[in-house]
């Protein structure tokens, strides 16, 4: 039977071969060791022998061709076989990306070869496309670290100074840094956590020692948690940093009150949000009867008490599961929709605000979110939060109807793609069914990054809170 | 326990196991007649005979080789290098055949050989007879490298090593021969690629092998005195490398000095500082910090040739730098 | 011709009498050798087609020299070899399936594919493999000839490498120590007249190699290498010398490749003319002469050769089918656990 013969692979680097000089011509007898053709390879010319016995039906290529190896140049087979059929498979080879003959005598190659089906490397199985970061981010370091946007400079700290102050709820821009350059180091972070500032370089052996005994954090099992709140002890108050920037006098009366961690790290992040992101504001009207009827008939029936938020929790969370898009976070790679609806609920303590975070709210029960929502913020209050429940909301709400606020705008609490503002239930004279009834109305605002969250997308939201909360029973469930 | 020198008890190692197994000689310059270059040899020639301890002529890569093709038919030569500087002759011995030949042979022939003789600097012999070359072997997958720090180690690593299937470059500490300390009385040995914790401490690793320990021991001495607990960790065998208790040291003190005696281009302190930053990384509280021979050929001169290896003065001020104290 | 050509046809005319074997030995080894071209040939053609790559140095024209010498040896004996040594290999009992497998890298290769063409490997036969540096396992030789005398065990180590091998400093190195010590090894240098590109006369100072053994005191012999039974004979004497005397010896024997040093050696530094010449002295076509002069029926021989051809391709399919090594299993090698 005929067999095609290719261009023959003649030294280990060759890819490329010149057929320099056809040596036997079509219909001339061939057999093992005779010199079929003269090969250029990248090395020499070589003879090119025969492997086996046979005639030379067809030279597929003329004499200077160059072809890379593996591709066809003759058919070799018996005398007065019908071989009109390889001709053709051959020249589909090499018209198939096996390379194209040359025009005679070049000396370039034409193409890289290519390689032999046998040792073409499987093509790699389709990869998961590609999200930047984790789908969640890591909740403890982004309340510390300095977000990859701002524009202040980058904390120098040692990857232990770091660790330790978010085991420790530090946050590493108020730390003054005693290494080399002002790297903050883990001294540095203990010594903050204390409540005081190491602030010396070259601190002494006592310090040096005095630093070691604090907890640990490296046996976290031992380590007591420390809120990012810590109560501040008084040492801290004349800042050495003051020192260092001598301050404008304040006026006589005024009170200096200094910077506690927690002012520091809202007025950090607050800033960061609301100059970062583009903010943008959609706000609407709840027809609060049927939530308010829902609320009593569960006081009544199961005795239980929710409030207000309780059921802008629940419904947050259940619009957020229908529109996942939503439920996303922007970062310079990738628009991040995260898989679970965590949400915080922003509680006021004394001297500043908090937000715990109901994790997985969707799949809770009303009474599981009211339960945890009372403990948490009571918890909050007491400043006996961890980090990690407060940290690593997908969405947020804020709720200042208590307060009797009508309606406000909340700032985003980055990386969270949006946060609603809720005011009071407030009776308003309304139309129903042609009358005017007293009715109650809640308003709500809906903060969006433009970045995650366009105008219709963001309206699509606040329609299915409110379409929730209207018709209150599938927060039953 | 007992006290023996360095050199006495690798002279022990050697024939306890000779006693053993028949399968092993010793083979190498002045290894007989002469008792060894530096005495580790001695009485060997007499105890079991000229079959066993043979001299060679100076042909490294002949008698490398040799220990090679004997290993390779089940024989478990231990073959002497008078120093490791002489080795270099037989690197194409070394690394092409002893450290190939049972990968190449798709796993039909074990070499179970050790070649040990004295390496680092020693005291003025200039560039040719000073130098470490743990670096090179360390780097050819196929050996083990191992570097004994004192008596006790030098016994119980040489007879893992004379056990042990697989070629081993088995490297001594020229300047520890005559070291004494304690060893155990009767047989042990200690494991190949299992590191030891020379000294306690909380502040700070110190990560130093054979003479390199003595210099962490002191420089931990005098810092003790200044309140700073150093632990000193001897990985004892290069390769392996005891990678776990390097990185439980240092996650515990967080801190990292190296001390190599070797050049510090790819170094063997190199590729444990990549290996502590890997794994401890977020558990240092300072960059891993390293101290080596000088890059440089060792000079002869005497006041050079000391400011060309890592010593006490240099170790002590690399642990202040680590700890933010100067 | 060169001086070096005049000087190997004038030993060859010189070597003594008519040598001797019998019918059944010629068969052996004519059996051998045409396994042997066969193999090579099939394993030339699949580099071609690219089955697999690297370095491919053919035996090719040398084949009396390997089959010779080793059908002096016992099985329990020692062969070590260069980075040519496909011949040894096979002459020593290893199957073309197992040598093929091994250049197709396969798992079913000597060496599981780990060492290819240069590295064959096969401890049941006390094969010590091919090397790929020249000279560089000529110690290791004197090594297991060391190992025979420290057990006694009578066993004998042939070293083979070629002419380039005669200018490195591990050659000398061993060869020294077996003649220091009086090991029971026979160094054979296979003297193709070429060290990869370059003639003899412009590498070496002596156009005799066998000359080296003079410095060392050793018995030394220089021969013809294209008839197979010269060869068997001549080694005979060495290794007798080896095993009952514990004397080296080192032997020269001519012979001439005729193909390249490698696959891609377009052999530039020699004639077409001085190529045909010597392909007039080919070892199969000697070997079949020889079988014709023992009256050997045609039928026999081609019998022989139909069993040969069966037995390569049998072999190529087999390198063809046999699976690879899995990437998992690989550090296994590195280390003896």
């Amino acid at each position: 039977m005929a067999t095609i013969l290719d261009m023959p692979q003649l030294s280990d680097t060759m890819k490329i071969g010149v057929l320099r000089k056809w040596r036997k011509n079509e219909g001339d007898k061939v057999s093992p060791g005779e010199v079929l053709a003269e090969v250029e390879t990248d090395k020499a010319t070589m003879d090119f022998e025969a492997f086996d016995e046979g005639v030379l039906l067809k030279r597929l290529v003329a004499d200077g061709a160059s072809m890379p190896v593996g591709t066809p140049i003759a058919i070799i087979g018996k005398a007065g076989e019908d071989f009109a059929a390889l001709v053709e498979q051959a020249n589909a080879r090499t018209a198939g990306g096996a390379g194209k003959p040359a025009a005679a005598a070049k000396p370039e190659p034409p193409k890289p070869a290519t390689p032999a089906p046998a040792k073409a490397a499987p093509a790699p199985a389709a990869a998961p496309a590609k999200t930047a970061p984790a789908p969640r981010p890591a909740p403890a370091p982004r309340a510390a670290a300095p977000a990859p946007a701002a524009p202040a400079g980058k904390v120098l700290a040692s990857p232990l100074a770091r660790k330790l102050a978010t085991d420790l709820g530090v946050d590493l821009r108020t730390v003054q840094g005693t290494g080399p350059g002002g790297r903050i180091v883990e001294r540095d972070v203990k010594s903050a956590a204390e409540g005081g500032q190491s602030g010396q370089n070259g601190a002494s052996q006592a310090d040096w020692h005095a630093a070691e005994e604090a907890p640990s954090s490296r046996g976290t099992a031992s380590a007591p948690p420390v809120s990012a709140d810590a109560p501040l002890p008084a040492q801290l108050v004349p800042d050495r940093r003051a020192e260092a920037r001598p301050a404008a006098a304040p006026p006589a009366g005024d009170v200096v009150k200094p910077l506690s961690m927690m002012r520091r790290t809202i007025a950090t992040r607050l800033l960061e949000a609301k100059s970062t992101i583009p903010h943008f504001y959609l706000t609407t009207d709840v027809d609060m009867d049927a939530a308010m009827e829902f609320r009593e008939q569960v006081a009544q029936v199961h005795g239980a008490k929710l409030s207000v938020n309780d059921l802008v929790l629940k419904a947050c969370a259940l619009a957020l599961r229908r529109i996942p898009e939503a439920n996303a976070s922007f970062t310079e790679e990738a628009i991040i929709e995260h898989a679970r609806v965590d949400i915080g609920m922003a509680v006021a303590i004394e001297d500043g605000l908090i937000t715990p975070v109901i994790r997985d709210a969707d799949k809770k029960t009303i009474g599981q979110i009211a339960a945890e929502a009372r403990e948490m913020a009571k918890r909050a209050r007491d400043r006996k939060l961890r980090p990690e429940e407060y940290t690593g909301a997908t969405f947020s709400v804020s709720n200042l109807g208590m307060l009797g606020i009508r309606d406000f705008a909340a700032i985003i609490n980055p990386p969270e793609g949006a946060i609603l503002a809720v005011g009071a239930v407030r009776k308003e004279p309304v139309v129903k069914n042609d009358k005017i009834v007293v009715g109650q109305r809640m308003s709500i605002t809906l903060s969006c990054d433009h970045r995650v969250i366009d105008g219709a997308l963001g309206a699509k939201v606040l329609q299915a809170i409110v379409g929730i909360l209207e018709k209150p029973i599938s927060l039953a469930f | 326990m007992r006290t023996v020198a360095y050199r006495e008890a690798l002279n022990e190692a050697l024939a306890e196991e000779m006693e053993k197994d028949d399968r092993i000689f010793l083979m190498g310059e002045e290894v007989g007649h002469y008792d060894g270059a530096y005495k580790v040899s001695k009485g060997l020639l007499k105890r079991f005979g000229e079959k066993r301890v043979i001299d060679t002529p100076i042909a490294e890569g002949g008698f490398v080789g040799v220990g090679i093709g004997a290993a390779m038919v089940g024989l478990r030569p231990v073959i002497e290098l008078m120093t490791w500087n002489f080795s270099l002759v037989a690197a194409d011995q070394l690394i092409n055949n002893a450290a190939k030949i049972r990968q190449m042979s798709g796993g039909q022939f074990t070499l179970p050989v050790v070649f040990r003789g004295p390496g680092g600097s020693a005291h003025m012999l200039a560039a040719q007879h000073s130098q470490s070359t743990e670096a090179l072997w360390s780097h050819i997958p196929g050996l083990k490298v191992v570097m004994p720090a004192n008596p006790k180690d030098a016994k119980g690593l040489l007879k893992s090593a004379i056990r042990d299937d697989n070629p081993i470059v088995f490297i001594e500490g020229e300047v520890l021969y005559a070291d004494q300390g304690e060893i155990p009385d009767g047989e042990y040995t200690i494991p190949l690629g299992v590191g030891e914790v020379k000294r306690q401490g909380k502040d700070i690793t110190i990560i130093g092998w054979s003479k390199m320990v003595k210099i962490a021991l002191a420089a931990a001495d005098e810092l003790a005195a200044q309140g700073i607990e150093v632990e000193v960790v001897d990985p004892r065998t290069i390769r392996p490398l005891d990678e776990e208790l390097i990185v439980e040291s240092v996650k515990k003190t967080g801190r990292c000095l190296i001390i190599e005696e070797g050049w510090p281009f790819n170094g063997v302190g190199a590729e444990i500082a990549y290996r502590v930053g890997r794994r401890c990384f977020d558990d240092l509280d300072a960059p891993v910090e390293r101290i080596t021979g000088a890059d440089m050929p060792m000079p002869y001169n005497h006041h050079l040739e000391q400011q060309c290896i890592p010593d006490v003065p240099r170790a002590v001020a690399a642990v202040k730098k680590l700890l933010y104290l100067e | 011709m060169s001086a070096i050509e005049r000087e190997v046809l004038d030993q060859a005319a010189r070597s003594g009498r008519p040598p001797q074997a019998d019918v059944a030995q010629l068969k052996t080894y004519y059996h051998q050798m045409l396994a042997i071209r066969r193999m090579e040939e099939a394993l030339a053609k699949a580099y071609a087609l690219r089955k697999f790559g690297g370095f491919l140095h053919l035996y090719i024209g040398q084949e009396a020299v390997a089959v010779g010498a080793l059908a002096t040896l016992r099985p329990d004996d020692y062969v070590i070899a260069t980075y040519r040594e496909h011949a040894h290999a096979y002459a020593k009992g290893m199957s073309a399936r197992s040598i093929i497998a091994e250049l197709y890298g396969k798992e079913t290769g000597c060496s599981k594919g780990l060492g290819g063409s240069m590295h064959l490997f096969d401890a049941s036969r006390n094969f010590l493999g091919g090397y790929g540096i020249v000279g560089g396992h000529v110690p290791i030789a004197t090594g297991t000839a060391f190992a025979s005398k420290y057990r006694g065990d009578g066993r004998v180590t042939l070293c083979f490498f070629g002419d380039g091998s005669v200018a490195q400093g591990a050659f000398h190195e061993g060869v020294a120590l077996a003649a220091l010590w009086r090991l029971p090894v026979v160094f054979i240098c296979e003297n193709n007249l070429y060290s990869m590109g370059t003639p003899l006369y412009r590498s070496l100072s002596v156009a005799d190699v066998s000359q080296k053994a003079l410095g060392y005191g050793i018995a030394r012999d220089r021969f013809d290498g294209d008839d197979v039974v010269r060869v068997r004979e001549r080694v005979a004497e060495a290794v007798r010398r080896a095993r009952n005397e514990n004397m080296p010896t080192l032997i020269e024997i001519i012979t001439y490749r005729f193909r390249g040093h490698s696959m891609s050696d377009a052999g530039l530094y020699r004639t077409k003319e001085e190529v045909d010449e010597w392909k007039k002295r080919d070892p199969i076509s000697t070997g079949r002469e020889l079988l014709t002069r023992a009256k050997v029926d045609e039928k026999e021989i081609l019998e022989i050769e139909e069993k040969v051809r069966l037995e390569i391709e049998d072999a190529v399919k087999f390198a063809e089918e046999s699976p690879e090594l899995a990437y998992e299993r690989l550090a296994e090698f590195t280390y003896k656990e």
